[in-house]
């Protein structure tokens, strides 16, 4: 065993690596150069992308649908928790529908999108707000079902009023929870807004691919869907920051920075 | 009488308001639940069962398994070996933040537009999700345990796949609903059967009450599926905390 480098430099070595793979493997014949081009020609051609202006406007529909539903989705679902809780029975009532309409994939709802919206924003958006509603619907009702009995006694005894109680109690309460719930949402948002692009056509990087496929363009193809992994990763990190700082009272993340 | 109030009363409500909205608005779109329902046991209880959606439920098993097998069997010794780990990590966190759909143009390249392509999508967006939960997982093995294990002779192979798997169930929820959307938009790229195609089909021939039925069909089998998979995994993880409340 000799002296551990520090991770970075693996994780480096595990990229240039792949790169070499990708690289060699069209060069020397092992795969058809049409249809996997080499690593250097596919950045070369993202180089060459990012120069053009349509990439840009393509990135910021993707973007907007993504940003917008998944806010759409995050006010009704934390609308729709708070209502099911403070009504009571509801939970009950409710929590067969729930489960039944969680798990139905939001791709079904390809055609239904594609007759009311054709291809436009409304289209990725009923995609997307479907998909990431009941990722944040269920971690809001785990939330405000774990408030504290004593909390919640206190505050009745108190005489909190109703108001204050859902703003002092049961916030604090979910909010991790609703945080988990959004993590989770905006890698699937994601996901079915570049779907609804690939698929119905909306415009934005799926439609970009999409064309580049049909066109026959294969390194664009390929330059695009390293994009759309670049973005996927600035998405988690960009939440989990977010996640961070809005928790940042919190004892799951107080003990962890700095 | 009171539990079947609380299971049925809502969706009889809700049906109740469509059927309501449909026969008042008469919206195109929206047909009323009876026409939709004549509809779904027409178009499904007959030859479309065998040729569209037994196929496509075949193809999500088939990279399914693929999927876990690749991934378990990669994820254990990348967990195992910090070094590899940290190699791979990079690697594997953006193929992981790629979206699986746009592979699908991809693998159309790369293994044209049959059975085998639909498969290798299916397998391409499952497989990461369960990898990476693997590599957690084994990551995570409690050492006091894998201590106690050796001393009393358990295998090391029991170990790992005991300790990692509740992440590892957890891996392959996600993959599941990865694989259902992945079946049904492999199949409405360049395809000739299957539920993803026929859906679309549906749609535009403007079959209304076929297409909602279709998209009932997609609900049932993702409510189905993740039925399923809950009860296995009670059995799976039935020592766990979890499951012994």
């Amino acid at each position: 065993m000799t002296r551990a480098l520090p991770a970075p430099v693996y994780g480096a070595a595990g990229l240039a690596a792949l790169l070499a793979v990708l690289e060699a493997a069209p060069r020397l014949g092992l795969v058809d150069a049409r249809f996997l081009p080499p690593a250097s020609e596919i950045l070369a051609e993202l180089g060459g992308l990012l120069l053009t202006p349509g990439l840009w406007i393509a990135l910021g529909e993707t973007l907007r649908g993504w940003a917008l539903g998944l806010a759409i989705a995050f006010v009704a679902a934390v609308a729709a928790g708070v209502l099911i809780d403070l009504v009571p029975g509801l939970r009950a009532a409710s929590n067969s529908t729930i489960e039944f309409l969680r798990p139905i994939p939001s791709v079904a709802l390809i055609p239904l999108a594609t007759l009311l919206f054709g291809a436009s924003l409304g289209s990725t958006l009923l995609l997307v707000v479907y998909a990431s509603f009941w990722q944040v619907l269920i971690q809001v009702l785990y939330g405000v079902a774990d408030v504290d009995t004593v909390a919640r006694d206190t505050a009745r005894s108190y005489g909190l009023g109703r108001w204050s109680y859902i703003r002092h109690l049961v916030w604090p309460t979910a909010l991790p929870y609703v945080m988990t719930g959004v993590r989770l949402a905006a890698a699937v948002a994601f996901i079915l807004a570049i779907t609804a692009e690939l698929v119905i056509g909306s415009p934005g990087l799926g439609l970009e691919i999409q064309t580049a496929q049909s066109g026959g363009a294969v390194p664009t193809v390929y330059a695009l869907v390293v994009l759309t992994g670049l973005i996927g990763i600035a998405v988690n990190v960009g939440v989990r920051a977010l996640e961070r700082r809005v928790l940042a009272w919190h004892p799951s993340v107080r003990g962890t920075s700095q | 009488m009171k539990a079947i109030l609380r299971v049925l009363g809502l969706p009889a409500l809700l049906v109740l308001a469509w059927w309501a909205y449909s026969a008042s608005a008469d919206n195109f779109y929206v047909p009323d639940p009876g026409r939709v329902a004549a509809a779904f046991a027409e178009t499904w209880f007959g030859e479309r069962l065998l040729d569209d959606a037994l196929p496509s439920l075949g193809r999500l098993l088939a990279g399914y398994v693929v999927a876990t097998a690749v991934g378990v069997g990669l994820g254990v010794p990348i967990g195992l070996s910090a070094r590899l780990r940290a190699t791979a990590e990079p690697v594997l966190e953006f193929f992981r933040a790629i979206p699986p759909p746009v592979l699908v143009p991809l693998i159309m390249l790369l293994a044209g537009i049959d059975d085998t392509m639909k498969v290798l999508v299916i397998v391409s967006g499952c497989v990461w999700p369960i990898l990476l939960n693997t590599v957690e997982g084994v990551r995570a093995l409690d050492g006091v345990l894998a201590d106690t294990c050796r001393m009393y002779g358990i295998s090391r192979r029991h170990l790992i796949l005991r300790g990692a798997s509740p992440q590892i169930m957890a891996g392959l929820r996600q993959a599941l609903s990865v694989g259902i959307i992945l079946m049904v938009i492999s199949e409405m790229f360049a395809s000739s059967s299957g539920l993803g195609f026929t859906i679309v089909l549906f749609q535009r021939g403007f079959q209304i009450a076929e297409m909602w039925s279709g998209i009932l069909l997609l609900g049932l089998l993702g409510f189905a599926l993740s039925t399923a998979f809950r009860w296995c995994e009670r059995r799976i993880l039935f020592w766990h905390w979890s499951n012994r409340a």
